[in-house]
């Protein structure tokens, strides 16, 4: 090369990739064949993948689907493998236990409008006036599951206004710390007492109501389903709220959240669905009926918001501090600048564990077959104790595994979703 | 371009009124048993623009820091705009809602857009409605000359812009008072320019400014007085032409030698 000096006259213009960078053959060239052991080993995983398939698959492509019987099955010598006639008859019990059958359709239709209400808060595409719906769907869903008088979901509702309108009204007159204190206790005492009076004094003159239904007869994936969005939509505001006071400047708050977090996560989830269904009944006073499928789903709460307050304690401390001195220079409070800036930011770093953690909450729903609840697993042993379905194991499994993985996967890629979207970088 | 260049070299009358706008006494700071800031007195009038240098470790991030209450001092008053700065939050926040400060690391909210952030402050702290806090932010972003990167993310922009809307950000709360922590010594050269002639023109227009800062030559043109600090002390303050060409203290003397000396 000569050493002239050189001087560029005109700067060069961006130019298009060059071609051929696509293409399936290409793709499998790089990723699966690129060196001789780079073959090998996609060559044995191939072959790997093909020997289960090939032993899998002959036994679930069976023409069983309509027998009544595993005896069915085994007399017949066109099947071979799976009797998947016991999904088909067992499908209902499947998904709703013993909930009554004509009354099956308050199931379904809590369902459907439980997309619609998680829509919004999932997809911020969509009218924020859905929300308003989201708000009140908990209550409605409380009232069609279990069915009986309209007015106790209306009046546990009213808590929120009565907490609402104490704090406004007493802001003036007693200052903004004790017109919250005020506020929350004014809502606890009337869920408490209140409600319950006022909601049997209100059906005793208007009885408006639906055919209730005993917890006792919830069970399939409608008894998961109702366990886990619960134990979901409540753990992640209580795992913030923890992790916020974990992090306090304040001793007794910060020792008390502490110490429930560590308690909670020293503490295997079957020791409380144990303390839920048999403890509690020492401690409450006698006559008290306490609903076992609340009692489970406070447990899988505050189960899961331990692990939740550790989830988001990473994100938080992912923060750089400056972001916390930004926000105090501007003037936010401490609730302002935790709500509009550090959440935001700390929330989303920690979505991979806080999903995490909700598919481990919805899978460990099936444990509450151990204290006598029907979920799908528990009802497994409902079906191989009958007759017609005594000794039948690895189709009922499947299936279940089958809808757990569609709920759990659609939340990953939920997840990934997210992820992408607050993306802010480019 | 010419306008900026005559302001410049007005700048020595710029105004600086009697009012009082910072009131420093007698202030102490300890980290542990560490004592980083030794009895800092300081006065600082309404439209002054101070610069304050020193080695690093010297404590001047710190003082500035304590002036809008980001660090605790023990000891000693500080008086902001006529207010004390002592444990009381109400204080505290009303200080940080008058007191405008650009950090180092620029600490943009990077999961808000550009107009997100400078509106944030003044649609939450001063209760400014949506559509004149928008207003507001597009005419300091026209005025750090980025109202087209209103949209984008912080991290979409090149650190001089992030600085600068930083600044805007700052200026959206109308503040009394800048502080400015060292806003240039994260940035590339060629970024440093921009920065610093919006902070020229923010000094021309009678901001008070205390600015943190190893550029001398910005000292030399806008600021009123420069302080040199070391070992927590303030050990030297005068007007900046006295200051660079004749230091009086030995420490003031090697430390403009180290850093003029290239």
């Amino acid at each position: 090369m000569s050493s002239e000096p050189y001087v560029r006259t005109e700067m060069l213009s961006e130019q298009p990739a060059p071609l051929g960078q696509t293409g399936i053959l290409r793709w499998m060239r790089e990723n699966l064949f690129s060196t001789i052991p780079n073959a090998i080993i996609s060559t044995l995983a191939f072959l790997f993948v093909v020997l289960i398939l090939s032993k899998l698959l002959p036994w679930v492509l069976q023409p069983s689907w309509n027998s009544e019987s595993i005896s069915m099955c085994n007399d017949d010598p066109n099947i071979t493998g799976a009797c998947w006639g016991v999904i088909r008859t067992r499908f209902n019990q499947l998904m709703f236990g013993f909930y009554p059958s004509e009354l099956q359709w308050r199931p379904i239709v809590t369902f459907i409008m439980m997309l619609v209400a998680i829509a919004p808060v999932l997809f911020d595409k969509l009218p924020r006036k859905m929300l308003a719906f989201s708000a009140i769907y908990p209550f409605l869903a409380v009232w069609l599951l279990w069915g009986g008088s309209i007015w106790g979901p209306i009046m546990a509702f009213a808590g929120f206004p009565i907490g609402f309108f104490a704090n406004k009204y007493l802001k003036d007159v007693t200052g903004e710390l004790a017109a919250m204190i005020i506020a929350v206790l004014a809502t606890i005492i009337w869920w408490l007492y209140g409600a319950s009076l006022v909601s049997g004094a209100l059906a005793s003159v208007i009885p408006l109501g639906i055919t209730a239904v005993k917890s006792s007869d919830f069970g399939g994936l409608m008894l998961s389903i109702t366990i886990g969005v619960s134990g979901i939509a409540l753990s992640l505001p209580i795992g913030v709220v923890l992790a916020l006071g974990r992090q306090s400047d304040m001793f007794i708050i910060k020792i008390l959240s502490v110490g429930f977090i560590e308690f909670i996560r020293g503490v295997p989830l079957i020791t409380l669905l144990f303390v839920a269904s048999v403890l509690l009944n020492f401690f409450l006073p006698p006559g008290t009926n306490f609903d076992l499928i609340l009692r489970v789903i406070i447990m899988v709460t505050i189960f899961a918001s331990a692990y939740m307050a550790e989830v988001i304690r990473g994100g938080l401390a992912g923060l750089p501090t400056g972001q916390y001195e930004a926000a105090d220079a501007l003037g936010l409070d401490y609730w302002q600048s935790m709500r509009l800036i550090i959440m935001p930011q700390a929330l989303k770093i920690s979505i991979p564990g806080i999903v995490g953690t909700f598919i481990g909450l919805f899978k460990d729903t099936t444990l509450v077959s151990l204290i006598g609840l029907l979920d799908p697993v528990g009802l497994i042993v409902t079906i191989q104790g009958t007759i017609e379905w005594n000794g039948i194991v690895w189709e009922l499994y499947m299936f279940i595994a089958l809808m757990f993985w569609v709920f759990t996967f659609s939340m990953s890629r939920y997840s990934m979703y997210l992820e992408n979207k607050l993306k802010t970088t480019h | 371009m010419s306008q900026s260049n005559e302001n410049a070299a007005a700048s020595s009358t710029m105004e600086v009124s009697d009012e009082v706008a910072i009131q420093i006494n007698n202030m102490n700071k300890w980290y542990g048993d560490f004592h980083v800031l030794k009895d800092i007195n300081l006065t600082v009038n309404r439209g002054e623009r101070i610069v304050v240098c020193g080695p690093s470790g010297s404590g001047k991030s710190t003082l500035i820091r304590c002036i809008n209450r980001l660090e605790e001092h023990q000891k000693g008053d500080i008086i902001v705009d006529g207010t004390e700065l002592s444990s009381d939050l109400k204080n505290i926040d009303k200080i940080r809602s008058e007191v405008g400060m650009c950090f180092q690391h620029f600490n943009l909210f990077p999961h808000l857009t550009i107009l997100e952030n400078c509106t944030l402050a003044p649609i939450w702290v001063r209760k400014t409605p949506k559509k004149e806090a928008e207003e507001i932010a597009m005419h300091f972003l026209e005025k750090v000359k980025i109202p087209e990167q209103a949209l984008k993310y912080p991290g979409q922009l090149s650190g001089g812009q992030q600085q600068r809307v930083a600044i805007a950000r700052s200026l959206c709360m109308k503040p009394r008072i800048m502080l400015f922590d060292e806003p240039t010594s994260a940035l590339d050269p060629e970024m440093i320019a921009e920065v610093l002639d919006t902070m020229i023109e923010l000094a021309e227009e009678g901001m008070t400014m205390i600015c943190v800062t190893h550029e001398m030559g910005f000292a030399r043109k806008v600021a009123n007085r420069v302080i040199f600090m070391d070992a927590g002390q303030i050990v030297e303050q005068n007007e900046p032409e006295e200051f660079f060409n004749n230091p009086q203290s030995e420490r003031t003397q090697l430390f403009l030698s180290q850093i003029l000396g290239h």
